[in-house]
């Protein structure tokens, strides 16, 4: 599944962006990393795919990726989805770097919507692609009040959100983009992870980098940093479970997703992390197996 | 006289004192040189026609801006005077969440209209760090039972209400945290007779049982009667004439006064 | 001894007037100035009932709306003892007048202003509550008021904007006298009372006198006026002869 380092396109500078447009994202990393959890705004460039594809998070990408690394691309989890496949082949073709499927080999993850299972290590970094930066944009629509908020730690408004799903739900029912707060200091978006992946952002080795293209906004948590859920006290923060397990490969402690197979309500459950769920077969693991399918 | 009422605890001087307040909006001028005392327990009405800058006054009474030229202390509970113009944003934001209130006269202003009723109440305490649901919630349903709200609509958005109702939320969104100042733009503008009756009642009953000092802006006397002690008169983004409610009303000196009481309607 | 020093001994006047003038000036009809009287001085000392007496337009309830601070004195001196001092009601700032109307200073006239949707009982407690005496002996306070006023415990708990006309008085006559102030006003309090109640607020001015309350009223019945004051000072246009 590893793909080796190839020549890169002649017609592109290396991993598309041209190295003044790099330096200006790789200075508002620079300024993220020194102010974990604030955003900061950058001159995001048009890419050669539509706002809310990733575009955020491969500008971020081709600022940070050299020759020497191993890029892994996952959506939802899996290696094997459109939108990871094609941004992966966009810099085998523009920076001709060597890929792969591999959580463990790759040195930089660029990631939609999940954190994967594995432990990640302080020489890897992840970079996520963030459509909404700014976690109380929907209780305050004003750029202007949420950066005075945000300046003057004016959180307390967030908890509204929760409250809403504790009064509707009788629990708190928020279960992606789940509001964290970083370092004690800043309430960050993470992206639109399930909040399965929250308590792998704390004190996570890798370092986060978080891209939002539309909404120009870059944002990071340095390694080994406190990540925290927001909760009540009568409510703390759960993760999801699902009283199951990977019909695959039998895990029962992975994000799994539901998977419709049949038109009678059928259903099982496999890993959203391919890598994940595939290391774990070669290791033996065995789920019970969903129904008979032709592959 | 042997008995000690909450309002009485005033050895302490003045809990609001501005002084030189005038703000203007290029060549128009939106209060001028307006220097004032409110004294805890104390309800001030302010009254004067459309344009007379009363709206301007409140606002720079409540800090929501900064005029250009005058000073505002306030007494903290602590006992110390505080220049509200020179606190910081952080500091003046948590005496308007917890100390201060402020009562819009469109309750779209005051409201988070997304929101349901009963967080809406809840979020000033949230804001200032409560983290128990249960016990803000408690919380919650009590202070909307004191504006007299139907409690099962408690989780309905503000936009399900009549504007009454949205008036009663915005009430019990300001007052459960406890403030000792509260600040009404033309609080029952807007209303019909019988619901504004019913409001200016709850809010006489509030004001008094809670002690609370309060600045209320209106057009109407009668309203200004009803729930003020002490009462301004403004013409003009000035200051024409202030004294004891009943005084003003009943034996206005100015000549702009004596027009606006002559011209209420007798019923 | 004038003025405040004289009034700080314990035999001093309860409320001294010095060179009380009123005008009113009605600036929206041609700025004609209206003098209402001039130079009156009065003493009115703990234990006594004065009733203020002339013909009508002397000015006898603009007298009584200057002590209570209700109308804006023109010039000359109002002081009231209150709270171990002496206020000036001419030069006191609101809060003050409003803290001396609260303990020391209750005015009875014959209209009740109705507030919207508060009960009687909660009317007539009010003077109570506000002075901070508890809401059960406050009400029971004002209940014993409004029966000795004949109002029919029924409509208490309803809003008096409802009442007739003599309810409605007999109710703004409970609250005037519920709280036992050390100096009482009372602007015509018994007209169109009938006999029964018309004895009642008799009986309590007799009894606010007797604790050593200083009462000025005005009473234009001379029945009335015979049995509840103790004094009379006459009132003509020109001044007061005390």
């Amino acid at each position: 599944m590893t793909a080796p380092a190839t020549a890169q396109d002649s017609g592109y500078n290396f991993a598309y962006l041209d190295e003044q447009t790099k330096r200006m994202v790789r200075r508002a990393i620079l300024k993220a990393v020194a102010i974990p959890g604030h955003q900061v705004p950058f001159g995001s460039r048009e890419m050669p795919l539509p706002y809310g594809w990733g575009t955020g998070g491969i500008q971020v990408t081709a600022s940070i990726i050299g020759l020497a690394d191993v890029l892994k691309v996952i959506d939802q989890g899996a290696d094997d989805t459109t939108n990871a496949v094609s941004i992966r082949r966009f810099f085998a073709r523009t920076a001709g770097i060597a890929t792969t499927e591999k959580t463990e080999d790759a040195t930089v993850i660029q990631t939609r919507h999940r954190i994967p299972e594995m432990n990640l290590r302080d020489d890897q970094i992840i970079v996520y692609q963030v459509p909404i930066p700014e976690p109380l944009r929907w209780l305050e629509a004003r750029e202007t009040e949420t950066r005075k908020m945000h300046g003057l730690a004016d959180y307390g408004v967030m908890h509204v959100k929760l409250y809403e799903d504790i009064a509707k739900y009788g629990h708190i029912e928020t279960s992606y983009d789940y509001p964290v707060l970083i370092n004690g200091r800043y309430l960050m978006s993470p992206s639109p992870i399930p909040k399965f992946d929250n308590p792998k952002m704390h004190e996570m080795g890798a370092l986060q980098l978080f891209g939002a293209g539309r909404e120009k906004r870059i944002y990071a948590i340095p390694p080994y940093t406190r990540v925290e859920s927001l909760d009540f006290e009568d409510h703390p923060f759960q993760v999801q479970t699902w009283g199951a397990v990977c019909a695959i490969c039998g895990d029962g402690e992975s994000f799994l997703d539901e998977v419709i197979t049949d038109d009678q309500g059928g259903s099982m459950y496999i890993c959203s992390d391919t890598d994940h769920c595939g290391r774990r077969v070669v290791a033996g693991h065995k789920g019970p197996g969903g129904p008979e399918e032709s592959t | 006289m042997t008995t000690m009422s909450a309002q009485e605890a005033r050895d302490d001087g003045p809990l609001l004192t501005a002084t030189g307040i005038s703000h203007s909006y290029g060549d128009r001028i939106g209060c001028r040189d307006v220097t004032l005392d409110l004294w805890p327990g104390e309800v001030l009405g302010v009254v004067g026609e459309s344009g007379s800058g009363k709206t301007t006054l409140l606002n720079c009474l409540s800090a929501r801006f900064i005029p250009a030229a005058g000073a505002l202390n306030y007494l903290l509970r602590t006992g110390e005077t505080a220049d509200v113009y020179a606190m910081g944003e952080a500091e003046r934001r948590m005496l308007m969440r917890t100390d201060w209130g402020f009562v819009h006269q469109n309750p779209r202003d005051g409201l988070r209209m997304g929101v349901s009723a009963g967080a809406n109440v809840g979020e000033r305490l949230m804001a200032v760090g409560a983290r128990h649901y249960g016990a803000i919630r408690e919380q919650v349903t009590d202070w909307l039972g004191r504006v007299e709200m139907d409690l099962g609509r408690i989780d309905d958005l503000p936009t399900q209400f009549s504007g009454g109702m949205q008036q009663r939320v915005q009430i019990a969104r300001n007052l459960v945290s406890g403030p000792r100042l509260v600040f009404m733009d033309e609080p029952t503008g807007g209303l019909d007779v019988s619901v504004q009756a019913r409001l200016l009642d709850l809010l006489r009953g509030l004001t008094n049982d809670l002690g609370l000092s309060a600045v209320i802006v209106t057009h109407d006397l009668a309203v200004a009667r009803l729930l003020s002690h002490r009462l301004m008169v403004m013409r003009r983004g000035e200051v024409v004439e202030q004294g004891l409610t009943d005084q003003v009303l009943d034996d206005p000196q100015h000549a702009y006064t004596q027009l606006l009481v002559s011209s209420v309607l007798q019923t | 001894m004038t003025g405040v020093d004289a009034m700080n001994d314990d035999d001093a006047p309860v409320i001294r007037l010095e060179g009380v003038a009123k005008s009113f000036v009605l600036h929206n009809q041609g700025g004609i100035e209206l003098d209402v009287f001039r130079g009156i001085d009065l003493d009115v000392f703990a234990g006594e009932s004065v009733a203020l007496h002339g013909p009508s337009g002397t000015g006898k309830s603009s007298l009584i709306r200057l002590i209570y601070g209700n109308y804006l004195c023109s010039t000359g001196r109002i002081l009231v003892r209150h709270g171990g001092g002496v206020t000036d009601i001419a030069k006191a700032a609101p809060h003050e007048i409003i803290e001396l109307r609260r303990h020391t200073m209750g005015y009875v006239s014959q209209f009740l202003r109705v507030i919207p949707r508060v009960p009687a009982l909660q009317v007539v407690a009010e003077p109570l509550r506000a002075v901070g005496i508890r809401a059960d002996e406050a009400e029971a306070r004002a209940g014993e008021m409004l029966a000795r006023f004949n109002i029919p415990e029924r409509l208490w708990s309803l809003a008096p904007a409802t009442f007739s006309g003599g309810e409605q008085q007999r109710v703004n006559l409970a609250r005037g006298f519920v709280m036992d102030y050390p100096v009482l006003l009372v602007d015509e309090p018994t007209a169109s009372l009938d006999h029964a109640n018309r004895d009642v607020v008799i009986d309590q001015i007799r009894a606010a006198v007797d604790r050593g309350a200083a009462v000025v009223g005005i009473f234009h019945d001379a029945a009335v006026r015979e049995t509840a004051a103790t004094r009379i000072v006459e009132l003509t246009p020109a001044g007061a002869a005390a």
